[in-house]
């Protein structure tokens, strides 16, 4: 059945002709793909294209319909996870999954702690180990902290750490970058090369193009379930990648409106809380988009749930439209016509069990209202109307979101708060996970949005993407607003520059 | 990992509502003395607390919360009831007193669960024991029994003829408030979202605590108001009235599919697992079961009603995974549009 190649190294992984569906959804159909010792392989398509199901079907969570997982060649069945790792392949899912009451450490050597005399765990040498993997990423975080309450960024990170210390032969990371800024994009990059010199293979997914051509070598390309290309990236143009994804040309990706600003629709005033962000004080125009950038842990996302009153601040005030927010109270926020589109989608912009149609409800509680009840009416046309308008790709609109892919979960979330016409619209990784087509969509929506006099706020990692789209960037460092560049001087350099904390103050 | 698209395929809810009817049929067609109009009145009235103080309880285990301590609240304001009645206070002001202190009961184990953020099964294991005490406090071991006949005949009587007891009525339009309440209301949207998920509840601006708070407070209420009534149905107020009832009605709401770990169940389901209980224990009575192995099968009930769901659910994915590891799909002809 196999056929080792004769003319390059022969794979260490591959997937023969691997079908899978879930009920009427085909996810994928007769996939092939090769993982060669040594390369950095790329996986590229669109939200729901079928990438993470690839990936499950590879480690075992999945069992193919039919088709064959080749391991060095020979054809093995992973009945979980478990085997997989056993074989040499460690694997960062699209989603992290850490156990939030342990601490990093213990997740990240789960079931495998170094022991001393008498079987009793060596807390010392797993929290030497785990520091010694944060250094080599480059980050700093406290090996003893609980995974609770970590950001997404870096519960990525530590997923990452965890991959890493298995020193497997094969690595497989969906989306590991999503949430990542550019320097920790740069350490992970490192890290990877390294392993591949070292002969190890890799498996890369990510939406964001030139982070595929800084490190990939081949790329396989997936359209709706079905293989399209495997082919060398040298030679190819961003363009070709897109229009192997997509099957057309690519819009522009920042189609960004000029736009008269208007008065000032979000005024944050000395806000701090204490130990996570000091004296920060901004405004936001109706009309404007207000890129928010800085490095992973600079206190970005903490001030956009202060604003919006999931967390309690200290000292200082918001308006929004003139009106005073209550400390912690997201529902006089969204009263005064606030919204926020949190950077975990999982935990705090969805609730999984529900289904699309009351997922984006939930945010219409106040408004699809008839004499007291539910309009249920009102409520389906209204989730309908935001699904079809960010191009969801479900089966059925009253299915669970869980059933949707990682973009797709994201435009759920996106068309939930879009749905409540807010005046004020802060939005904390609005791309994260959003394939190229639909990244340009977003960003379509959020200039059309500015234009019709909406203030936006915009957390991003995504560096070209708060460049694309801002009209000035507020830019944080370790807790404090340190710049404030407008459109014309913001580039690469003066944004990093601020976020690690270089600029001249 | 499971395939969550398939996990709707059994509603535990109508297995229930099934079971429930299959064993009315069999009682009436097995069991002796069990159709005629006075034993279905007493099954009706027996099961009415515990119908009572399901209708909270339900949405309070949907919203991931649970009391422990209605029974004694029940309890505390029977006693209440009969101390105050031995003073010789009016039984028209004695009722609202009884209820406001239920508020206050509810009102308490909702600010110790929300301010404090406690558990609420421990809040409420605590308040079971101090609610049940001061009822002891109150009333000693008095039974007092001479409350108004009109009251009593109220609380205990029939409809004419009918089977159905005085107090049904009333109980029917709280059915259907809870209903409303609970699947038709923004309210009870929020309640299943703070269940499934109380973090994407706050940051949907839904107001998890107060809501809660609403709900304990409705809850001491309500098994107040139960207090009130087996007090009357039972023409007797003790302070270990209702004893044990939390047992019977926390099982007969996770018996009709209300999830343990919040966010899942309807109403019905919750009311059909209160009278498939109720008439169990009915049957059981009729054919001479003690009291004690009664309170045996409730627990063995209890078990069955959490796991029931859970094995459900768990055939229906593994039923399926089988039926797609059969289906040929590799060499399908045309892609699906
Ligand atoms: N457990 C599941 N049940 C039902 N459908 C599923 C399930 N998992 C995935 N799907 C469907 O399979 C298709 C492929 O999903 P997959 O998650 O593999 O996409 P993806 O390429 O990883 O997308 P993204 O870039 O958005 O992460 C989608 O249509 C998705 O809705
Ligand atoms: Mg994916």
């Amino acid at each position: 059945m196999t056929h080792p190649s004769t003319t390059g190294p022969a794979p260490v992984l591959a997937l023969k002709d691997i079908s899978k569906s879930f009920g009427a959804v085909r996810a994928l159909r007769d996939v092939s793909l090769e993982l060669l010792p040594g390369e950095v392989h790329a996986l590229a398509g669109e939200n729901g294209a079928g990438k993470s199901t690839l990936i499950k079907t590879l480690a075992g969570v999945h069992r193919p319909d039919a088709g064959q997982v080749l391991l060095d060649g020979e054809p093995v069945v992973f009945h979980g996870p478990g085997d997989a790792r056993d074989a040499g392949i460690a694997v960062i899912y699209q989603e992290p999954t850490l156990f939030p009451d342990l601490s990093i450490a213990e997740n990240i050597f789960m079931g495998r702690q170094p022991r001393r005399a008498l079987g009793r765990i060596d807390h010392k040498a797993t929290h030497a180990a785990t520091a010694a993997l944060m250094q080599r990423l480059g980050v700093e975080l406290d090996p003893d902290r609980p995974a609770r309450g970590l950001s997404i960024a870096d519960q990525q990170i530590v997923e990452i750490a965890k991959a890493l210390s298995f020193d497997a032969r094969v690595l497989i990371m969906d989306e590991p970058t999503a949430a990542l800024t550019g320097s920790e994009v740069a350490r992970l990059f490192g890290v990877v090369r390294t392993l591949r010199e070292q002969g190890a293979a890799v498996l890369f997914i990510s939406h964001r193009l030139e982070e595929i051509f800084a490190i990939c070598q081949r790329v396989t390309t997936l359209r709706d379930g079905a293989w399209i290309a495997s082919e060398p990236l040298a030679g190819m143009s961003e363009d070709d990648l897109v229009r192997r994804m997509v099957g057309r040309d690519l819009e522009e990706l920042y189609p960004k409106q000029e736009v008269e600003a208007g008065e000032v629709a979000l005024s944050v005033r000395r806000l701090t809380r204490e130990g996570v962000f000091t004296d920060v004080s901004f405004e936001v125009r109706r009309g404007e988009i207000v890129g928010l950038a800085g490095l992973v842990g600079a206190g970005r996302t903490e001030v956009a749930r202060a604003v919006f009153g999931v967390d309690r601040w200290d000292a200082g005030e918001v308006e929004v439209d003139g009106r005073k927010l209550t400390n912690g109270a997201p529902s006089v926020a969204m009263a005064a016509g606030l919204a926020l589109v949190p950077e975990d989608r999982r935990a705090q912009g969805l609730v999984m069990d529900m289904s699309i149609e009351r997922n984006i409800g939930l945010s219409g509680l106040r408004t699809t209202v008839r004499a007291g009840l539910m309009d249920r009416r009102a409520e389906r046309s209204r989730s309908l109307d935001w699904a079809v308008r960010l191009q969801v790709k479900y089966a059925r609109i009253a299915d669970s979101v869980a059933t949707l892919s990682g973009g797709n979960q994201q435009k759920v979330v996106l068309a939930k708060w879009l749905a409540t016409g807010p005046k004020v619209l802060i939005v904390d990784e609005p791309t994260r996970g959003i394939d190229v087509g639909t990244k340009a969509e977003v960003h379509r929506l959020l200039s059309q949005l500015a234009a019709d006099g909406v203030a936006v706020l915009m957390i991003s990692s995504d560096l070209p993407e708060i460049l694309g789209m801002a009209d000035r960037v507020l830019v944080m460092h370790e807790g404090r607003l340190t710049a404030e560049i407008p459109r014309s001087d913001a580039t690469e350099e003066t944004v990093m520059a601020a976020a690690t904390g270089r600029a001249a103050a | 990992m499971a395939d969550t698209s398939l996990t709707r395929a059994i509603r535990w809810d109508t297995v229930v509502g099934a079971l429930l009817i299959v064993v009315l049929l069999f009682s009436f067609g097995f069991v002796d003395g069990f159709g005629n109009a006075l034993n279905l009145s007493f099954l009706i009235g027996n099961t009415l607390p515990i119908a009572l103080i399901a209708l909270p309880m339900t949405l309070l285990v949907v919203s991931g919360e649970i009391d422990l301590s209605v029974a004694s609240t029940a309890g505390l304001s029977g006693a209440v009831m009969g101390a105050l009645w031995n003073q010789g206070m009016t039984i028209e002001t004695i009722i609202p007193i009884c209820l406001l202190l239920g508020v206050v009961c509810g009102l308490v184990n909702g600010l110790l669960v929300t301010r404090l953020g406690l558990p609420s099964l421990a809040v409420t294991i605590g308040t079971l024991a101090a609610y049940r005490g001061i009822a002891q406090i109150v009333l000693g071991s008095d039974a007092v029994t001479d409350f108004p006949s009109q009251y009593l005949d109220f609380a205990a009587g029939r409809i004419g003829d009918t089977f159905l007891p005085k107090a049904f009525l009333p109980f029917l339009v709280l059915l259907v408030i809870a209903v409303i309440a609970l699947h038709a209301t923004p309210f009870g949207r929020s309640l299943f979202a703070i269940g499934a998920s109380e973090e994407a509840a706050r940051f949907a601006g839904i107001r998890v605590k107060r809501q809660k708070l609403i709900l304990f407070t409705v809850t001491g209420l309500m098994a107040s108001l139960t207090g009130v009534f087996w007090a009357l149905h039972y023409a007797s107020a003790r302070y270990d009235n209702a004893t044990g009832l939390e047992l019977s009605v926390v099982a007969a709401v996770l018996l009709g599919g209300i999830d343990f770990d919040g966010g899942k169940g309807t109403l019905g389901g919750a009311i059909a697992g209160v009278f498939l209980l109720g008439a169990l224990q009915n049957v059981m009575s009729l054919v001479n079961v003690s009291a004690q192995s009664q309170i045996v099968v409730t627990g063995v009930l209890l078990v069955v009603s959490v796991l029931g769901p859970r094995v459900a659910r768990q055939l229906a994915v593994a039923r399926a995974g089988r039926r797609a590891a059969a289906a040929p799909v590799s060499k399908a002809p045309s892609p699906t549009p």
